[in-house]
């Protein structure tokens, strides 16, 4: 029974992170018809948001030791951050562990910038464009984009740690009764609890605001909303911005649980498309419900006990499951009619 | 269908194009004067070096190169000449090879089986390389090693760690300096047991290839033979990043210790993963709990972070061992590039000089020649101490390095300190030992 809470905890956090890039692809494919193939860059992006910030944070001095040597052995260059210097060493190293949450403000002006540049400068373009143009222009967008971050940070995975304050794991089991321990990293609570205030926001914002009333009204009949004179191309193109920095905000609490690598983005884009499919083209509930759903899923398909019996299935579950959804449900769980079937 | 544009000019033409290009990797292949592939008959020799400098390993590809430059460089009397000094063979002079000149040719493995072979295909046969060094995967090595042993051209190992290299995928064209599975685990059950004791339970999660299984099969039998108890082993996909659900069951699995046969992003992922799930800080067993990752790099060490300091592992060679060969490397590395060499670095810049040994020795590029002269070449003075390349198997033995991850590192490259320098001896198997059955080494190749 702890095994399956376990897993089921697990599911809900891995669920957060494919949620999150799904919400954001069906808000850019519900708005503007675009299928975004650089939506994992986008991702990607964010978590080097982070790694950007730590790197600014640690600008440092460099002083020369009188006793310790390098491994050619000249004096080591000792460093000391800027910010330690300015602030003191107590709270400088503060500001440094903190980087990751800090890089939450830089990455969103980051992001809305990069997702108005893309939008205006090359996916507006292919609105009227077969699905399969767009597809190809977002992934070579993509690759361009990974080779652009390999370029300057390399290919090696860079660390990005977590703050401290946050560093190792709580324990349910006393909490639910049970005897064993169910322990579960800080982060990455921390984590699903950002993702599900990010989700409410951008559900909220679409249903409380008479900008989200306007941008659902152009998503169910783009053509009216124009005839009233609303001006729905501009407020799409800000919809874009808003999917770059959910997908880049994503990335950036991303950092701390694996350290971002160039790659990163591509490893969830797949996933991300198979949530969008199960949950429904243009269904922004549908991609949130289909995220936890395959997510708790491929936790629970990992466990021992069931690849015990049917061995191999943790690497094909999502894929069963996208196959029997599809099936039975053409739409997907949530999918609206008409919406890519023309 | 219509054949109205087929005319007799035509047909004549088509004829001759289609028989040139065929006959054209048969001609690049035979060197009718001296009988084997791409013989040098100007006043250079071309080596191919076939690295990932693209992928997930392409850090690790481009210092192979940085090294494999290096090596040219010394071969050709340029800069300090670095382990050439302390090489105990005395065949290198400092002006090329056999006073041919050494020039060099990149290709991009990719580190995929398919584009590694299709990149060492084009270095022999458009450029001509009479040899294909590195590459950074087992998966890699065991394609190109076939390939090269078809096409007649010596194949020097990079960084491959599975049994199978010069297990059961031997070819009698390929060399391997690099250490292997079951050398790291005999070299790190000694060290465990004394760190740990011999009562603990291990749960092992493999990355599921070639590697993974052959490495698993060494720790889990070194382990078990001094006590200790292998509780699970659970195959994780390759393409995996995220390993939390693996490494959630762990604590209630009864085990004491997590054994990560991962290597490159799946080690930094796995590695991460663990340690925030809190693991080190736990307690299984009335014991303390404990990592370890049976093989390191440098470069992977730097990606993991904080998250290595206490954990133990093993490596083929370390830029802090003190010999005269190694410090000599570091020396000229450093100078050159700013940063001290990875272990895959040395193992590239090592095999290009001992093929160039080689040659100078036999005298001749002859594949054949060569094969003969590194077959139970016994040698010094490249690091790690007295060195032999076996016949049997052209697996290489040398000491190996047990490292553990450094609690206080004072720069990016100090992630790792020695923890043993275990002796040649102690990781040495007779080589028809099972887990290297099934292979036959065959006959030289020379290629025309």
């Amino acid at each position: 029974m702890d095994a399956i809470l376990l897993q089921i905890l697990n599911g809900l956090d891995k669920g957060s992170a494919y949620a999150l890039i799904a919400l954001g692809l069906t808000l850019i494919f519900g708005t503007l018809g675009v299928v975004n193939f650089a939506h994992g860059a986008l991702f990607m992006i964010g978590a080097f948001c982070s790694v950007t910030l730590q790197k600014i944070l640690t600008l440092s001095s460099e002083t020369l030791s009188a006793t310790e040597k390098d491994f050619l052995g000249n004096p080591l260059k000792i460093k000391t951050p800027y910010v330690e210097s300015w602030f003191g060493p107590e709270v400088g190293a503060s500001i440094i562990d903190w980087a990751v949450p800090l890089a939450i403000l830089f990455a969103i002006p980051v992001m809305l910038f990069i997702g108005f540049a893309m939008e205006r400068g090359l996916i507006k373009h292919f609105y009227k464009r077969p699905h399969a143009d767009q597809i190809l222009v977002t992934f070579g967008l993509a690759i361009v984009l990974q080779e652009v971050i390999k370029y300057f940070y390399g290919a090696n995975p860079i660390p990005t740690p977590a703050p401290s304050a946050f560093v190792g794991s709580f324990d349910f089991g006393p909490l639910l009764g049970l005897d064993t321990s169910l322990a579960y990293p800080y982060w990455r609570l921390v984590y699903f609890g950002f993702s599900a205030m990010i989700i409410g926001a951008v559900f909220a914002f679409l249903q409380f605001t008479t900008f989200g009333m306007v941008v659902r009204a152009g998503m169910a009949d783009r053509e009216t909303v124009g005839l009233l004179g609303i001006d729905i191309d501009k407020r799409f193109t800000f919809m874009f911005g808003i999917a770059a920095a959910v997908a880049g905000l994503a990335g950036v609490m991303y950092a701390p649980i694996n350290s971002p690598n160039y790659h990163m983005g591509m490893d969830f884009l797949v996933l991300s498309f198979v949530v969008v499919v199960v949950g429904g083209m243009g269904s922004l509930p549908g991609a949130v419900l289909a995220g936890f759903m395959l997510g708790i899923l491929e936790s629970l398909a990992s466990m021992n006990e069931v690849k015990a019996i049917i061995p191999g299935i943790d690497q094909i579950i999502i894929y069963v499951v996208a196959i029997i959804i599809l099936l039975t449900r053409p739409r997907g769980l949530m999918g609206r009619k008409g919406v890519m079937e023309e | 269908m219509s054949f109205s544009n087929l005319t007799r000019r035509g047909l004549i033409k088509t004829s001759a194009v289609a028989g040139a290009g065929l006959a054209l990797p048969t001609y690049l292949r035979a060197d009718g004067h001296s009988g084997f592939t791409n013989a040098p008959t100007g006043d250079t020799v071309t080596l191919g070096f076939n690295v990932p400098q693209t992928g997930p390993y392409a850090e690790e590809g481009l210092d192979e190169l940085r090294a494999q430059e290096l090596a040219v460089q010394h071969l050709n009397g340029e800069g300090d000449g670095g382990m050439m000094n302390t090489f105990s063979s005395k065949a290198l002079k400092g002006n090329g090879i056999l006073g041919k000149k050494v020039a060099f040719v990149t290709g991009d493995t990719q580190t995929k089986s398919d584009a590694a072979r299709a990149s060492a295909k084009s270095m022999i046969e458009k450029d001509g390389a009479v040899m294909i060094n590195g590459g950074s995967s087992s998966g890699v090595a065991v394609a190109v090693q076939g390939l090269c042993q078809e096409a007649g051209v010596i194949f020097m190992a990079g960084l491959t760690h599975s049994n199978d290299t010069t297990g059961k995928d031997r070819k009698a064209n390929g060399f391997r300096h690099f250490f292997n599975g079951y050398m790291s685990a005999a070299a790190l059950a000694p060290v465990l047991k004394n760190a740990y004791g011999s009562d603990r339970k291990a749960y092992h999660l493999t990355a599921d290839y070639t590697w993974g299984w052959t490495q698993q099969e060494s720790i889990a039998a070194a382990t078990e033979a001094m006590g200790w108890e292998t509780v699970n082993n659970v195959l994780t996909p390759l393409a995996s990043t995220d390993f939390s659900s693996y490494i959630a069951p762990v604590l209630n699995s009864g085990a004491d210790v997590l054994v990560l046969n991962h290597y490159g992003g799946n080690m930094v992922n796995s590695l991460t993963n663990a340690v925030q799930f809190d693991l080190l800080n736990k307690e299984v067993n009335g014991k303390k709990f404990e990592i370890v990752v049976p093989l390191y790099s440098e470069l992977m060490a730097a990606g993991a972070g904080k998250n290595v300091e206490g954990v133990i592992g093993s490596m083929n060679w370390n830029w802090q061992l003190q010999d005269e060969g190694s410090k000599a490397f570091v020396k000229s590395f450093g100078e050159k590039y700013g940063r001290p060499p990875s272990n895959s670095a040395h193992t590239c810049y090592v095999q290009t000089l001992l093929y160039a040994d080689a040659v100078e020795r036999e005298g001749t590029f002859n594949p054949c020649g060569v094969v003969e002269a590194l077959e139970d070449f016994e040698f010094d003075g490249l690091g790690n101490g007295p060195v032999l390349y076996r016949g049997d198997d052209h697996q290489c033995f040398k000491d190996v390095l047990v490292m553990k991850g450094k609690e206080n590192p004072t720069n990016e490259y100090d992630t790792l300190e020695i923890v043993e320098v275990t002796p040649r001896a102690q990781v040495e198997y007779p080589h028809d030992h099972p887990m290297f059955a099934g292979g036959d080494l065959g006959k030289c190749n020379p290629g025309a």
